[in-house]
């Protein structure tokens, strides 16, 4: 093992101490095949049992461990130590309020999720012992990649425009909703348009493409957002071309 | 309650310069701006067409200036910028299918570049003749 | 202390918790519904989950055969009224989950597909390509989002159940915010709070995996029943633990020693070919294939790496496009995380702590002991896994059990309850409050969190492993005995009241101490082996004497007590588990 150390530079923040963050400095031996959040871990169980975040799985599939790793939205589970020079800048995610150290109060995100309504809008109902709706290997593939989210707000933390605006819906919802709208047995965009296809929607989004840039799962928010724009426009001129067309 | 959320917010004019990726997008966004100028540049010109040769040789001989071709040279450079970055973007908002399979997205860039070129190839034949 | 009023509480919205709620809002959209868990609901370790849920629907398979492929698998140790409850609700279970949107990977036809796992004689497994539990646990989360009566308590951490008159009625959870303890008052309480693979050093098992709602009930009063069963998963990475899904072997991957040599076929799985065949070598139960690697190890078989020994998962012969098309998930986390491409490397791979059998005694519609309270998925043992569980049972558990514990849950609360006694109810909850200020006012103690947690992983891997023996769990029961003393000396660093995870984490080791213990102490009872419960002294199977469930019971002064139950036997009688074999 060699005789490498990394410094972890972590923001923290107690409310109950603290009226700003501050940055605290840690020295962590090495290891090729950790991760940040092994790090981490070292902190808290050898160093400072006051360090608190948020992790789970340790495999970029539950979403906990999203922070900001030297100015980039990243998985502290998925970043190699070998992949980062010998100091690390460690803060909480972007574009939220931060609770306490690396953890942020995500109460906006949950909101936004489930105003966009990401259930399936059956197409028509079926009864269990009906069986299974069919959907073709390429139905399944229409909408497959964006099911791949997890949650894990990289995107938020990446985008200027929520930056700016927190009444932005956001890439992963809105990412969510095209998710259903493309599954061949929902049939509830139009439920859905109320908030998807508002200001504060798919049109706060100028597709600055951050989000798609730092998304661990390849889910592409912004390329559903331009698509969600592009059905969305189509639907607007169809209601006043042909207004007793069912959607 | 001893909780006390604290909000980091960022500056309002100056949160792009804070990432590379965030110049690079405001770079994108300010070549229309610069599109837009030609454009105007443009139609300076026609009007000047319009008012006789006399207006029409002033026009050219500003636009033939050094200010005229600096300025020349960056709008094509940013509407070249312009052109990249929204054919990089095209497969992303038309994803297409051929036989159930997705069509590569480099394949939809180059056949845009393609089109660019030709297109770009035809006026400059039709100019010149 | 603020006081939630509430008809149904589910503590835990992993798929199982996530089920409930669901089936009670389903049931009776007028109930109130309080859905309490320590993590946002998309973090709980069903995510992680990746193979594929049971459930019978082709053609060429029967119930009957889902039936006696896991009652063998479990060596008979599962209550087969409750087997065949379970593998009948299994189709329909995941038939509405499907309604409900979940991805299952298709056929061309457009039909569900399946694939062939462990011990299973005919392919029943669904799957979501190798991300079956994450697309399971998303669909139900977002479905749950429909119904109004679910209100979701996320990130309060749960500490005690009210028990009165022999009834629960609620119970407290920190509210990890502010730090404040809140009651919350119902008629009755699902626990779904997973399994405790963390008590073991290395596991496929996220964080959270502590068995906090095992503990809870435990000192409730409720027996946890055949403890002592811990399934190891024959492929984790070494170092980190992660799992590799048996669906790399559904597929077709094969299992070699440093040799080169398919080595399964030596425990009596053989023989290689053809191959894939089920029930065979690669797709045997996990507990035959973890102890054949314990067997190669002795031998000096195994290769040697970084993280101790390993053996060879080769999937090359799969070729690039079906690894990418059907194994992913297994291609990303074996390049990221020990920089091997399974399309042109064999993967490292070791068994790992994966799945607690054991958990909260529960009968087959998932109620307990105590009046009031249910238990489903992985911390709950009713028993459908017996001694071993087969992959992919546990994520139709899930769906099955949590839908039981729901409507169980929901006739219980639209009945008339015998009134409580408020006073019994705050007292109660004040005790409970004062058993976490306790830990902020000790003083500096002279344990640490992270000291005696590592110390327990230790004691249990070493005494508690694969392979056990009257020495090594006697030495075993005394360190837990020692480390739970311990505990009361523990104390806390961080003393803010705004999410504070060094309580989280103090409390989260206490109930991980309780659920070792009786691992240990279930597992030095049982002169037997069977199923993942493997005895070095006592290395064959004992109907005569075991053919029984174990029921540890809490004491707070000593070593849980130790009783046995009858195994619910209906039409399969003990029999020789028999894999490997020729082509049927």
């Amino acid at each position: 093992m060699s005789e490498r150390v990394i410094e972890l530079e972590i923001l923290r923040y107690d409310p109950e101490q603290d009226e700003t963050p501050r940055f605290q400095t840690y020295s962590v031996p090495y290891h090729d095949d950790w991760v940040v959040l092994d790090a981490i871990n070292y902190v808290k169980d050898e160093l400072d049992r006051t360090l608190s975040y948020r992790w789970s799985c340790h495999m970029a599939v539950c979403g906990s461990c999203g922070m900001v790793l030297n100015g980039e939205p990243a998985l502290a589970c998925h970043t190699f130590l070998r992949d980062y020079p010998d100091k690390i800048r460690v803060e909480p995610l972007q574009n939220f309020p931060i609770e306490r150290d690396l953890v942020v109060v995500m109460d906006d995100f949950i909101d936004k999720l489930g105003s966009v309504k990401p259930y399936v809008v059956a197409k028509q109902e079926q009864d269990v012992d009906d069986g299974e709706y069919l959907q073709s290997p390429a139905q399944l593939a229409k909408f497959k990649q964006y099911t791949a989210c997890i949650n894990c707000l990289l995107c938020y933390s990446a985008c200027p425009q929520y930056s700016l605006n927190d009444a932005f819906v956001g890439p992963a919802a809105l990412a969510l909703a095209h998710r259903y709208n493309l599954d061949s047995r929902d049939a509830g965009r139009s439920v859905r348009q109320d908030v998807v296809a508002s200001n504060e929607g798919i049109w706060e989004c100028s597709f600055v493409g951050a989000c798609s840039e730092v998304c661990p799962k390849s889910v592409d928010p912004a390329a559903a957002i331009q698509q969600t724009k592009i059905a969305s426009t189509g639907d607007y001129f169809l209601k006043f071309l042909m207004p007793w067309r069912r959607k | 309650m001893s909780r006390r959320p604290y909000i980091r917010k960022p500056s309002k004019s100056g949160w792009w310069l804070a990432q590379p990726r965030y110049v690079r997008y405001m770079l994108r966004e300010i070549s229309a701006l610069f599109i837009g100028l030609y454009v105007l540049v443009l139609m300076i010109g026609l009007y000047q067409l319009s008012q006789g040769k006399a207006a029409f040789d002033e026009f050219l001989a500003s636009a033939e200036g050094s200010l005229g071709l600096a300025f020349a040279v960056v709008a094509i450079l940013f509407a070249i910028y312009h052109t990249y970055t929204w054919f990089q973007v095209t497969p992303k908002a038309m994803p297409l299918t051929l036989g159930g399979k997705k069509i590569p997205g480099a394949f939809i860039i180059a056949a845009h570049w393609l089109g660019f070129v030709l297109l770009s190839a035809a006026m400059w034949l039709l100019v010149r003749s | 202390m603020r006081t939630i009023d509430t008809d149904v509480a589910i503590v835990g919205a992993g798929g199982a918790g996530l089920r409930a709620a669901i089936e009670v809002a389903r049931v009776d959209p007028s109930l109130k519904i309080a859905l309490i868990s320590k993590v946002y609901p998309m973090r709980s370790h069903t995510v992680a989950a990746e193979g594929g849920a049971a459930g019978v629907i082709k053609g060429n398979d029967s119930f009957d055969n889902h039936f006696h492929d896991t009652v063998a698998g479990g060596d008979w140790l599962c209550d087969q009224d409750a087997v065949d409850l379970f593998i009948r609700d299994a189709p329909r279970e995941l038939t509405r989950v499907e309604h409900w949107g979940c991805p299952w990977s298709r056929e061309p036809d457009g039909h569900v597909a399946v694939r062939p796992f462990g011990g299973m004689k005919v392919e029943r497994t669904w799957y979501a390509a190798d991300k079956t539990g994450f697309h399971l646990l998303h669909t139900l989360f977002q479905t749950s989002l429909k119904y109004p009566s679910i209100e979701r308590f996320d990130e309060y951490f749960s500490t005690d159940l009210i028990v009165t008159d022999g009834h629960c009625r609620g119970v407290t959870a920190i509210e990890m915010r502010t730090g404040q303890v809140q009651l919350f008052r119902s008629k009755c309480v699902i626990i779904a709070t997973g399994g405790a693979g963390r008590v073991f050093p290395f596991t496929t098992n996220g964080a959270i995996k502590t068995g906090d709602g095992m503990a809870m009930a435990f000192r409730a009063g409720v027996p946890l029943k055949d403890m002592e069963f811990v399934q190891y998963h024959p492929t984790g990475l070494p170092g980190t633990g992660i799992l590799i899904t048996e669906g790399s072997r559904g597929e077709g991957g094969i299992l070699v020693n440093k040799d080169g040599y398919r080595y399964l076929q030596d425990y009596n799985l053989g023989p290689p070919d053809p191959w894939p065949r089920k029930k065979a070598m690669e797709l045997g139960p996990r507990d035959r294939l973890s102890q054949a690697f314990w067997h190669e190890q002795k031998k000096g078989r195994t290769i040697s790496g970084d993280y101790g020994d390993v053996v060879h998962l080769d999937l090359r012969h799969l070729g690039e496009a079906k690894i990418d098309e059907r194994l992913p998930m297994v291609r990303e986390l074996s390049k990221s995380y020990i920089g091997v491409d399974p399309v042109h490397d064999p993967i490292p791979v070791r068994p790992v702590v994966h799945y607690t059998m054991g958990g909260i005694d529960t009968d087959i519609d998932a109620a307990t002991s105590v009046a009031g309270l249910y238990a489903a998925g992985e911390c709950a043992c009713v028993s459908i896994n017996g001694a071993n569980r087969l992959g992919s049972n546990s994520l139709t558990e899930l769906l099955v059990f949590g839908a039981r514990a729901g409507r169980g849950a929901a006739e219980l609360a639209t009945r008339s309850v015998a009134g409580a006694d408020e006073q019994q109810i705050q007292n109660a909850a004040e005790a409970a409050e004062d058993r976490v200020l306790q830990l902020f006012r000790r003083a500096d103690g002279a344990e640490s969190v992270a000291g005696l947690r590592r110390e327990m992983n230790d004691a249990m891997e070493a005494g508690a492993g694969i392979y056990r023996s009257d020495d090594l769990l006697q030495v075993c029961t005394e360190s837990m005995r020692q480390i739970r003393e311990r505990y009361k000396n523990i104390s806390l660093t961080d003393k803010s009241n705004v999410f504070n995870t060094d309580l989280i984490e103090a409390l989260e080791l206490g109930a991980m101490i309780d659920v070792a213990f009786t691992m240990a102490c279930s597992a030095l009872q049982r002169k037997e082996s069977r199923g993942s419960h493997q005895r070095l002294d006592y290395p064959d199977r004992n109907d005569t004497a075991y053919l029984k469930h174990s029921l540890a019971s809490y004491s707070a002064t000593d070593s849980p007590a130790i009783d046995y139950r009858d195994v619910t036997i209906t039409r399969s009688q003990p029999a020789e588990r028999v894999y490997g074999g020729g082509q049927e």
